[in-house]
């Protein structure tokens, strides 16, 4: 690359409009695989959590280890966590979504849990008295009652597992995480900057999106405010 | 289960231990940094937070702040303090950025505590003749305590954390023992060096758990 040299780059400027132009691809595949990381460790996180916090709720003595396992697993640091799984998954993008997806369990599970007891205990007979087995009980009142606890707690994962990707540069699948590692070790000001941001707004447009799919999917909410 | 054998076997070498990148060395310092960065985080956090929480202003700012601590990555904060002028400082980007992670549940969970503060007690307390500042340190921060103390762990267990990752970022702690594990290519060390993490964090953790029990017997005597 032939950079002139008295450009911003030249100069290790933090805000640098010719880094954004040339090294374009380098920033979108790191915002790609920061994404690929993120959403399909929340979506298998959200697969996990949704049958625990169930069970917990039904059988009530399964909530105490269900809730302290996942509780003591959110007290791990992050670089430790990685490091932990290091041995079974080996330097993988799966030892990061492993990670994110241990992570986000606690929240998940905590927030499905909240939201499934706060069903007011009459809707529940209502909908038994009207002839609602377990299952459908569960489908079609409780989950949608439990929604909004639900949605906070997906939104509060995300947002944590878009920030938390970025330590996966440590086995060199961080999305824009790899990025700021490499911006660090060559002191690379304009990189680091625009990697943080861009991460930043990543889990601000995240949070923006789960808000809106809530509005959408949780209509009765708003017909109660209006 | 080789490797969790091999890293036992790491463990229990005691030349792993001893020397500036010894264990005890690098758990000193993680122990330094938590304790001292948690002091400097309460001192900013809660007197704000009480006198917020106090007044009832600026509530939208101390809930949202947790949020926003929460949306940008430890990691990228410690390397932008890096590339700065702090970044001379030693462990300075190290302890600005623990102090900036722990400050927001420190805030949040206090202001909310001071808010919740059953309102008729207040109300009691004001007609009882209680002055503002007899009011805040008689009937309202002993009250909110419970929640004050549950961000005080909160701060800890995420300052063991960022101290953790400071170490991607050269700052010294236990993380540096995974770091080195990695830079080595020693599965061992790097498994052994988040046992340690893990056992330091979880102690951390137990550590508030059994205060918080001890707490409450206090409270009602």
């Amino acid at each position: 690359m032939t950079a002139p040299p008295d450009d911003c780059l030249a100069r290790n400027e933090w805000i640098c409009g010719e880094y954004l132009s040339t090294r374009r691809d380098i920033l979108l595949d790191a915002v790609g695989q920061h994404l690929q990381l993120t959403v399909l460790s929340v979506l298998i996180g959200l697969a996990i959590a949704l049958p625990l916090a169930v069970v917990a709720r039904r059988w009530g003595w399964a909530a105490g280890p269900v809730l302290a396992v996942t509780t003591v697993l959110y007290t791990i640091p992050s670089l430790a966590m990685f490091s932990l799984l290091l041995p079974v998954y080996g330097l993988s993008a799966a030892l990061v979504v492993a990670g994110l997806v241990l992570y986000s369990l606690t929240l998940l599970v905590r927030n499905i849990l909240a939201g499934l007891r706060a069903v007011p205990e009459d809707t529940r007979q209502a909908a038994r008295g009207m002839g609602y087995g377990p299952v459908r009980l569960l489908l079609t009142v409780e989950l949608p009652l439990a929604l909004p606890a639900a949605m906070a707690g997906l939104r509060i994962a995300t947002v944590s597992a878009v920030s938390l990707a970025t330590v996966g540069a440590i086995v060199g699948f961080g999305g824009l995480g790899n990025l700021i590692y490499a911006g660090m070790n060559t002191y690379f000001k304009a990189q680091v900057l625009t990697a943080s941001v861009l991460c930043v707004v990543i889990a601000v447009a995240a949070d923006l999106l789960l808000l809106g799919i809530q509005w959408l999917i949780t209509p009765w909410t708003r017909a109660r405010r209006g | 289960m080789n490797t969790l054998t091999d890293a036992w076997n790491w463990l229990t070498d005691s030349a792993h231990w001893a020397g500036d990148d010894g264990v005890w060395h690098r758990l000193g310092q993680h122990l330094v940094l938590t304790v001292v960065c948690l002091v400097i985080s309460c001192l900013i956090a809660l007197p704000v937070a009480l006198v917020l929480g106090h007044l009832g202003r600026g509530g939208a700012l101390a809930v949202n702040i947790s949020n926003v601590g929460r949306a940008v990555p430890t990691f990228a904060v410690l390397v932008l303090l890096l590339l700065t002028p702090i970044g001379d400082w030693g462990e300075g980007p190290t302890v600005v950025a623990l102090v900036l992670f722990a400050v927001p549940p420190l805030l949040t969970n206090a202001y909310v505590g001071m808010r919740e503060v059953d309102r008729d007690v207040v109300r009691a307390a004001r007609g009882m003749g209680m002055t503002g500042r007899q009011l805040l340190w008689r009937v309202e921060a002993p009250l909110a305590m419970p929640m004050i103390l549950g961000g005080v762990r909160l701060a800890a267990v995420q300052l063991v954390a960022t101290a953790t990752i400071a170490a991607l970022a050269g700052g010294g702690g236990l993380g540096r023992i995974i770091t080195a594990g990695f830079n080595l290519a020693s599965t061992p060390q790097v498994v052994a060096g988040a046992v340690l993490v893990a056992v330091f964090a979880l102690l951390v953790e137990a550590v508030f758990e059994a205060a918080e029990r001890l707490l409450p017997r206090r409270g009602t005597r």
